[in-house]
């Protein structure tokens, strides 16, 4: 979780154009592997924006595709309804290739959406006649670097010079986004987590010492006979709980956990919960609404290139801003792709957005690759 | 009904495991009694990555259920995570059903065919499915940690049935879950199985006292543990006295605090108390939400209406039809009925054949049903057929045997499966001749004069050992007629 690697269970991962910098994340690895020539292709998941973000701090093409698109199954959950495993790569065709083997119908997926997959591959060299571009006004506002801000410009240029007509546009519910992401998404993690408790899968806090510990506990106690304190003493089994999962959940982890548990509590529920919910509706039909004048949005992906490691470490809300631009896709349950657009002056690749209607894949894909035909960003490689 | 200073208010909570053959969000079997987590998949045993996938079968017996329960079936309904931590409970959380059930408002018509309550319409607040978890057996109390968990029934669709507070005594309570497990085995949704867990109960029950001041109320238990109808009406018996008592004595009403509030008791069969169980379990927020991994289902009207007209005759329209069809009783049709589908059929077709629907009911309940349980066999098993039995019965009408008799032709055709003429004719049973039972009745009263002058009398019984010496001379002697014919010639004489 989160949009650096730095919360990993394994390893944080280095960004290649800057080995102090970060990948971004939460899918950096994926990012990074296919920037550093590891890989031609890597699949990345993206509940905020963790496939996009990478994708830009890392100089490639990721595309999170429309919830329902690509099957959930076997995707360890993070938030069941913003989830969407997709696509890395060098190109926009190069991700068309591997969409098209991943899209598609499961019956093992209840959420799966039963739409026939259109053959990328075969469009994606088709330039989009008349394109219409729309720009979100809270796209461009306080925070934005101004690298970031001239090269999305440029980019919409190069659109413009293929024919493309651009129009602003406003999605008002967007500047709640970032809050209502952090209520939603912790609270399916809260309950996705749970299984991860000691007693069926994976880490298990060792037994005997804890067991050990308990029975040292319960002797003290009796010792200065305090019945009340006796009496509240975990369990075994509770205590077994307790100590699986403070040992084996990082800082993060155990954050949304606890904003995800107490959102959901009663009393809670309705103030965070459905109002979250409600506000989430409203996002989408600012899409709605949107895509009835445009064919894309395009904007930023991130609001400035990648930040060094370790740079946020104390500030995990900065940290959520990152995906200030992103996570309204998810919310929404539309599809984005990000493509590079630019490098910094200090030598960072810059990330250009594109948002699309419900099962448009095949529309992001095309406008990526007429602008990777007219720009050369995608091919440039780290040092 | 009862005299003491009370009323019994109960309320009945009943989870019904649906008959199907896979489990209700994955391919996993629910076939009982297997080797211990060896029908288990990622999905049940909650693996990482695995995503739930509806079972449209357990959702059609749901409705079928609700459709018969009366219940509203809402056009939307949606799937809802209970969360806690229980280790026979994979996930971390339980897939059901929270603020909008599959259905809601119905109602399930009770009575006593002896009488002893009114009927009386028990309201249904809702049912909903949801999945069951596994089984653990450990002994935490004692502070070991060997518990052992089979996740076979983790993931079982269940209906959860939940009544209002209108039970008013142990036998209504029981009288409501024998109604509804008979529906629910007319409808086939459940095999109702408490042993194996297919049905389980709990009890909500508190009092209203009366008291100088007005009806006061007592704090709710909600009791668990009970394993039979019986123990469930002893249960409820139990914890009435046991409330009154402990209000006689420390007159804590609902809501006091300390102490007013709703505890949970579990019901110890073996010695007939219920026992308070650990206040720590009681007080869970299970931070309901939808599950964001399963679609909202959408049932239409037209498929409700569909559903109700596939129902089939249930067990309250079935009695009142026999009742005015064969002209039995109450007592008698709720007796057919409540043996189940088969059975009934098995009497229409030897009340139709025979011809005499109260002679039917009546060898049904005591011949049939008898030689069934004694066998340990259902209708299905029965050597008998109807049309058999039906002769039978058409051969007493006729006199051609008496009732004692033809429980001995009875027994023959259990024993041989013949039929009812050749039965009769192996015990040598046939229909005597008129004149040669006129012959034999004036010879009797010739050598009898003390009994006829009794009967002359007006001493009826007196016949009784002129019957008795008629079916030693000859077994075939129809009773009812031969002491007829006695009357007969004492008065002409």
């Amino acid at each position: 979780m989160g949009g650096s690697t730095e919360n990993s269970a394994f390893k944080k991962t280095h960004n290649p154009w800057a080995l102090g910098r970060t990948p971004g994340g939460s899918s950096g690895g994926a990012a990074a592997c296919v920037a550093g020539l590891m890989a031609p292709l890597s699949i990345g998941t993206d509940t905020g924006g963790s496939i996009r973000q990478p994708a830009s701090f890392c100089g490639v093409t990721g595309m999170k595709p429309t919830y329902g698109r690509v099957s959930r199954y076997g995707l360890v959950a993070f938030a069941s309804s913003l989830d969407q495993a997709g696509p890395l790569a060098k190109t926009a065709e190069d991700v068309a290739l591997l969409l098209e083997a991943v899209a598609g119908h499961d019956p093992c997926d209840s959420t799966s959406a039963n739409v026939p997959t259109p053959s990328y591959t075969a469009s994606v060299r088709q330039p989009l006649q008349g394109l219409r571009l729309g720009i979100a006004r809270e796209h461009f506002g306080d925070g934005l670097d101004g690298e970031v801000d001239a090269s999305v410009r440029e980019a919409i240029k190069v659109f413009e010079s293929q024919g493309a007509t651009v129009r602003e546009l406003s999605l008002p519910h967007s500047k709640y986004a970032i809050a209502t992401y952090y209520i939603i998404a912790p609270c399916e993690a809260s309950s996705n987590l749970a299984r991860y408790d000691g007693v069926h899968y994976g880490y298990r806090t060792d037994e005997k010492a804890m067991l050990a510990e308990l029975a040292e506990e319960r002797k003290v106690l009796e010792g200065a006979g305090d019945r009340a304190k006796l009496e509240a003493l975990d369990t075994s089994l509770v205590r077994m709980y307790r100590k699986t999962r403070s040992e084996g959940f990082g800082a993060e982890v155990k954050r949304r956990i606890m904003l995800g548990s107490y959102a959901l509590s009663a009393g809670y529920y309705d103030a965070y919960y459905v109002k979250a919910l409600k506000v989430r509706r409203l996002i989408r039909e600012d899409y709605d609404a949107a895509f009835k004048d445009v064919d894309l949005i395009i904007g930023p992906t991130t609001a400035t290139p990648a930040f060094k490691l370790g740079e946020m470490n104390e500030d995990p809300l900065a940290m959520y801003l990152q995906d200030l631009y992103t996570v309204s896709a998810n919310l929404a349950g539309i599809a984005a792709i990000s493509v590079p657009c630019g490098i910094s002056k200090s030598g960072l690749p810059i990330g250009l957005q594109l948002q699309a209607p419900p099962f448009e894949e095949e529309r992001l894909l095309r406008a990526a690759h007429m602008f990777q035909q007219a720009t050369d960003w995608h091919t440039k490689r780290p040092n | 009904m009862n005299d003491k200073p009370y009323e019994i208010i109960i309320g009945l909570e009943v989870h019904v495991q649906l008959q199907t053959q896979s489990k209700l969000f994955c391919r996993c079997s629910t076939t009982y009694g297997q080797a211990p987590n060896t029908q288990t998949c990622p999905v049940c045993i909650g693996m990482p990555g695995a995503l739930p996938v509806m079972n449209r079968r357990a959702y059609e017996l749901a409705l079928r259920t609700a459709v018969a329960l009366n219940l509203d079936i809402p056009e939307f309904t949606k799937w809802d995570r209970k969360n806690y931590f229980y280790p026979d409970l994979p996930k971390g959380y339980q897939i059901s059903q929270f603020d909008l059930p599959m259905s809601q408002n119905g109602w399930l018509e009770i009575s006593d065919a002896k009488g002893a309550f009114e009927p009386k319409r028990v309201r249904i607040t809702r049912a909903h499915l949801e999945d069951d978890a596994g089984k653990s057996m450990h002994d935490e109390a004692a502070g070991k940690s060997d518990s052992r968990i089979d996740l076979n029934r983790t993931g079982t669709p269940l209906l959860e049935i939940v009544s209002e507070p209108d039970l008013r005594s142990p036998q209504e309570a029981k009288a409501y879950l024998t109604e509804l497990r008979l529906l629910l085995t007319y409808l086939g949704v459940s095999d109702c199985n408490m042993q194996e867990g297919s049905l389980r109960v709990d009890g909500n029950i508190n009092l209203h006292i009366d008291t100088p001041d007005g009806k006061v109320a007592t704090p709710i238990a909600e009791v668990k543990n009970m394993n039979s109808f019986r123990a469930v009406e002893r249960a409820m018996a139990y914890e009435a006295e046991r409330q009154y008592e402990v209000w006689c004595e420390k007159k804590i009403k609902l809501g006091d605090k300390p102490g007013g509030h709703k505890t949970t008791r579990g019901w110890d069969d073996g010695q007939q108390v219920t026992v308070k169980q650990r206040e720590k379990e009681e007080s869970s927020d299970y931070r309901y939400f939808p599950d964001p991994d399963l679609l909202p289902v959408i049932v239409t009207a037209e498929q409700v209406e569909q559903v109700r007209a596939d129902l089939g005759e249930l067990p309250a329209a079935m009695r009142t039809r026999l009742e005015s069809t064969y002209g039995i009783d109450p007592y008698d049709s709720d007796v057919l009925v409540n043996q189940g589908r088969e059975l009934v059929a098995y009497y229409e077709e030897l009340a139709t054949a025979s011809g005499d629907g109260r002679r039917a009911s009546n060898w049904v309940q005591q011949d049939v049903l008898r030689t069934l349980n004694e066998q340990q066999a259902t209708i299905a098993d029965f050597v008998i057929s109807a049309a058999s039995l039906a002769d039978l019965l058409k051969a007493i009408q006729a006199g051609d045997v008496d009732n004692t008799r033809a429980k001995d032709v009875f027994e023959e055709m259990l024993r041989s499966g013949s039929s009812a003429s050749d039965a009769m004719a192996k015990l040598g049973i046939e229909k005597v001749d008129a004149s040669e039972a006129e012959s034999l009745c004036r010879e009797l009263l010739e050598a009898n004069p003390q009994v006829v002058e009794d009967l002359k009398a007006g001493k009826m019984k007196a016949v009784g050992s002129l019957i008795g010496q008629a079916k030693q001379r000859n077994p075939n002697v129809n009773p009812g007629e031969f002491k007829d014919m006695c009357l007969k010639i004492v008065e002409i004489m």
